[in-house]
């Protein structure tokens, strides 16, 4: 009996392993001819957001907390990846890597103040935490307060790929993205995010079972805010123009949006989110002064009826994880 | 034989006239303004209101002109702006973008304009770098910026009694770049700065930054901020009595849509300057009376005014240029042409890209002076044109030097 | 006359004087905050939404109705309050029994389409609202001019605030509905309306929220950003405060006020931070809050 459950297990994990690679698949496949029929720009935008929804979601999806304030090291890291490709004219690799290093650090100090406590006190304290580096970037003189720093140079990928042409560019944003997504994947699917998943799951046990939960977690934290900051970077170089929004508690709010539309807790449920939004943003820029309010409404929404998101409900009707 | 020669003969006459026959030139506009925050009343709606009654005025039909008109929200994001203007050009064959209240977004929406070489016609934003260091052949501004604000305002105030100033600074770039000219100016003109105090951004409650200005006993609080923050400050202010105590505010950046919001009770006394209003002449009043069909209950901004003014210069001069592709080609012959009408009156456009026009210092009348709704205005003098506006010599802008 | 720290006493009482007025509406509003936190659970991120719907309600009375500053005071908060008790049937008690997290959510949803769809009424820039004619001018203290408004919601949003932690902490209604909180099915099986006793004090959490719009409205720029631009001041209040607990509201909303005020006195450019630096201090030190129970 134990050797038949074993077996199904055994089959279930490969069916889910078979599921999740045909979708990375069709992922790949669609996100490599997209550029041919939809303007580059605003797929390197909607890539961007969506390595930064997946970071969000390794925290609430799989250790179940839900940070506010993760526009502080999207923002943050694309204010000093564009500082340091401007002015310190360091090549765009290296501007990258300094981005998202400066979002670990960040990571690690905000997680430190914030992993004490849980649930919605641990979302309102990565609020508060967001709104005050955003005060600390409005003065910084460095960020240029509200013109933000312009005319940030793509320069030259590794002193090779000249990053202004619009197609190299958007092999190298997809390139990183896709490696962010494989990371986080690998993480999720590895023993530290069994355990992960555990502390969501029941703490307390986790406890009593030896683990030392708050390193765990402020690992996981880590993680999320070096994505995060990763994808800030990104979108520093595409739009050569880092500016105070990315700090802005709103922007911290968009991400929930996404990976509640997309599917808490999926793998894939980020990226359909971040597409989603930023396309309802993009095309309905005409509808102006509505865009908050039917904003509002779809998380109005998705908390009543739509839990699952997007992605969920697909993988829930076709009985696959996705 | 026969027929298929005449058959023949005809068709090609048909397509010699049908080639004679000219297609219009086509020309889209895209108004990119705020639409849903901290902006949309001073632009917004009433903007792509001003630009639709500036096509149909200038009559495309009689030139031989198709003008088309799109309009975004920019939602005071930079990003958005400039990708927004990016797809504009690049996709959907847009010429010339309008308006783009926020100064980041204006810079963004500038350096992309030139790199496509078409047309911006900026009269939202208020940074005067834009026909400073950061100027560009394809952009024009129109309207007003930092530079005539301070120094309408603070020379005029100094030259009428006001010498000495305390600054409210909101603690942020712009409110900083504000309270600077406005002190050079001030103290060239022999008016002395007593004190300033940073007030943080987006802060509501400004008593204890007033009880300060209060104390300096200075005749002029100067309010280096926009939006609510002024609002807030002459709110409160009134409160205090400062108006009573005798100081009076100088709003650096404020606009009518502004002064409605505070009510004439809170607002009287306020001294600004603007280059328009709603109500200078029998030219403003009628225009404003046709921009309220679409507007109803609203009185129309200096930024509103500006996107009538400069998309009408924009057509005559595509008009002139028969082509609206070379967004540079259109803004040599704006600069060429002096600008007419009925908002602004006469004025032209300058080689960095500024348009010049008078502009007018105001005070809020007290409510018992206003005789009609939006009658809050007194003209209290008129800068003309070439005063009004920085010297290009110290513009620093690299398109004089080369 | 003597000096603190460079700056003359005058001055400095003045400032402790405008830091209460400030600490009034952070006391009111996380007041406000802590109730509805403390018997429903849940995070109402609508809350400076709903203040901001507090001052309109009095602009709009004022404008069609003619009632006065007033007669706002009485039906304004009765008003949203109601329209409280109607979102509260509609969308919170669906997800009270999952994760608060959907709360917080959910009222985060609702504070975009109520800020979203007064912006598109009222525009950006904000309506005009005076001070109530009783009430205008004030008196020179000597040490600064009082405005008289100003030292009315002192007094009001005191008798407010002891009012409401009276009524939670000292009578019997307060007694249900703490016991509520704690174990409803047992409350329930003694007979009380468990759903009702929520629902109405949701409303009157809401209701206290409008009660701080109506007073901010003659002197602050009553527009749709006035929610958002306070709240998360206020959240930050309710965290060092401690989540549940009501006299920590109200105490924390006022000493932060005065602290905020002395911050604008001798640092102004940091007034804006100062909370939040305070909060991750006593996070540091004390991570149920100044006055909460650790969960």
């Amino acid at each position: 009996m134990a050797a038949i459950a074993d077996l199904r297990a055994k089959s279930a994990r490969t069916g889910d392993a078979r599921s999740l690679t045909v979708a990375f698949c069709i992922m790949v496949a669609l996100l490599a001819v997209a550029p041919f029929v939809v303007y580059p720009i605003f797929l390197m935008q909607a890539l961007c957001f969506a390595l930064f929804a997946c970071a969000f979601n390794l925290l609430i999806g799989y250790v179940g907390l839900l940070s506010f304030g993760h526009a502080l090291f999207f923002g943050w890291a694309s204010y000093l990846c564009a500082h340091a490709a401007k002015r310190w004219g360091f090549p765009p690799e290296a501007a990258v890597l300094f981005g998202t290093a400066s979002a670990a650090v960040l990571g690690l100090i905000a997680g430190f103040l914030a992993i004490r406590r849980q649930g919605i006190y641990f979302a309102m304290i990565t609020l508060a935490l967001g709104q005050m580096m955003y005060f600390v970037a409005l003065r910084a003189p460095f960020t240029g307060g509200e013109d933000g720093i312009q005319d940030v140079p793509r320069g030259r990928l590794f002193g090779l790929f000249d990053l202004s042409h619009e197609r190299t560019m958007y092999v190298f944003v997809l390139v990183m993205v896709l490696a962010g997504f494989l990371f986080i994947y690998r993480v999720i699917n590895s023993p530290f995010g069994e355990v992960l998943k555990a502390i969501r799951e029941n703490e307390p046990r986790a406890i009593s079972l030896g683990y030392k939960t708050e390193r765990y977690k402020l690992v996981a934290f880590v993680l999320s805010a070096t994505l995060a900051g990763l994808a800030g970077a990104l979108k520093a170089l595409v739009f050569q123009l880092a500016s105070l929004t990315d700090v802005y508690w709103t922007m911290s709010g968009e991400v929930v949006l996404m990976t509640l539309v997309g599917g808490l807790g999926t793998i894939f449920g980020p990226v359909v989110g971040a597409f989603l939004i930023v396309a309802m943003e993009t095309y309905l820029a005409q509808l102006g002064q509505w865009v908050l309010v039917i904003q509002g409404a779809i998380f109005v929404f998705c908390v009543l009826a739509f839990r699952r998101g997007i992605v969920g409900e697909l993988a829930a009707a076709l009985r696959i994880k996705l | 034989m026969k027929t298929a020669a005449s058959l023949a003969f005809a068709l090609a006459a048909l397509m010699t006239t049908a080639a004679h026959a000219q297609n219009p030139i086509p020309v889209k506009i895209g108004v990119l303004t705020d639409m849903s925050s901290l902006y949309a009343d001073d632009t917004g709606p009433g903007s792509v209101a001003a630009a639709k009654l500036a096509i149909h005025d200038f009559n495309p039909a009689a030139h031989n002109m198709k003008v088309d008109i799109v309009s975004a929200d920019h939602q005071n994001k930079p990003d958005v702006g400039a990708s927004i203007a990016r797809q504009w050009y690049d996709t959907d064959h847009v010429d010339a973008v309008v308006d783009v209240p926020n100064s980041a977004v204006a810079l963004a929406v500038s350096d992309v304009t030139r790199q496509k070489n078409k047309v911006f016609l900026v009269s939202g934003a208020a940074s005067s770098d834009l026909t400073g260091p950061k100027c560009s052949p394809n952009t024009v501004h129109w309207a007003y910026d930092t530079w005539m604000l301070a120094n309408g305002t603070g020379k005029s105030i100094v030259k009428t009694g006001g010498k000495t100033w305390f600054f409210l600074t909101a603690d942020y770039a712009f409110g900083h770049a504000l309270e600077r000219d406005t002190t050079a100016v001030v103290e060239a003109n022999g008016g002395k700065v007593v004190g300033h105090v940073n007030v943080p951004l987006n802060n509501q409650d400004f008593s204890s930054f007033l009880l300060q200005a209060q104390a300096s006993k200075a005749q002029i609080i100067g309010l280096a901020n926009a939006g609510g923050d002024t609002i807030n400050a002459i709110k409160q202010g009134a409160e205090f009595g400062i108006t009573k105590g005798g100081q009076h505010f100088a709003g650096l950046l404020i606009f009518i849509a502004d002064i409605q919001a505070l009510g004439l009770q809170a607002a009287q006394g306020l001294i600004l300057t603007e280059p328009f209003y709603w109500d200078m002449n029998a030219g403003t009043r009628a225009w404003t009376k046709r921009w309220q069909a679409d507007r109803q209950g609203k009185f129309p901004t200096t930024v509103q005014a500006g996107v009538y003014s400069a998309t009408l210069h924009y057509l005559k001069a595509v008009a002139a240029v028969k082509s609206a592709a070379d967004g540079k080609a259109v803004v040599d012959q704006m600069k060429k042409m002096p600008s007419d009408d009925p908002l602004f009156g006469k004025g032209e456009v300058r080689a960095d890209g500024r348009a010049i026009h008078p502009a007018y210092l105001f005070q809020v009348k007290t409510p018992a002076e206003s005789k009609y709704p939006g009658d809050d205005y007194i003209l209290k003098a008129t800068i003309p044109a070439t005063e009004a506006f920085r010297p290009m010599k110290d513009d620093h802008c690299p398109l004089l030097t080369q | 006359m003597f000096e603190v720290f460079g700056i003359p006493s005058q001055a400095l009482f003045g400032q402790l004087l405008i830091g209460l007025i400030n600490g009034s509406f952070y006391a009111l509003l996380s007041l406000g905050l802590a109730v509805i936190f403390g018997m429903l659970n849940v995070i109402n991120f609508a809350h400076g939404a709903q203040y901001m719907m507090g001052a309109f309600a009095a602009y709009l009375l004022l404008q069609y109705l003619g009632l006065n500053y007033w007669a706002a005071l009485v039906v304004v908060p009765l008003l949203v309050g109601a329209s409280g008790i109607v979102v509260e049937r509609l969308f919170l008690q669906h997800v009270r029994k999952l994760d608060h997290l959907y709360g917080l959510i959910l009222t985060f949803g609702l504070a975009l389409v109520i800020e979203g769809f007064f912006r598109n009424q009222f525009g950006s820039s904000g309506e005009p609202y005076q001070v109530p004619d009783a009430l205008q001018s004030g008196h020179n203290l000597g040490f600064m001019f009082l405005p008289n408004y100003r030292a009315w919601v002192i007094v009001f949003s005191l008798v407010v605030c002891f009012a409401t932690w009276f009524a939670i902490e000292r009578t019997r209604l307060g007694s249900y509905l703490r016991a509520a909180t704690e174990n409803p099915t047992l409350v329930r099986a003694f007979g009380i309306n468990v759903p009702r006793m929520v629902m109405l004090t949701y409303g009157f959490g809401v209701g206290l929220a409008a009660l701080a719009g109506v007073m901010a409205a003659p002197i602050y720029n009553v527009s749709p950003q006035m929610g958002s631009d306070i709240i998360i001041v206020v959240f930050a209040v309710v965290v060092i405060g401690g989540m549940g607990s009501i006299l920590g509201a109200i105490i924390t909303g006022f000493a932060l006020g005065i602290i905020e005020g002395l911050t604008k006195v001798f640092f102004p450019e940091a007034s804006s931070t100062v909370i939040f630096v305070i909060m991750a201090i006593v996070l540091l030190i004390r991570p149920a809050g100044l006055f909460g129970r650790t969960a």
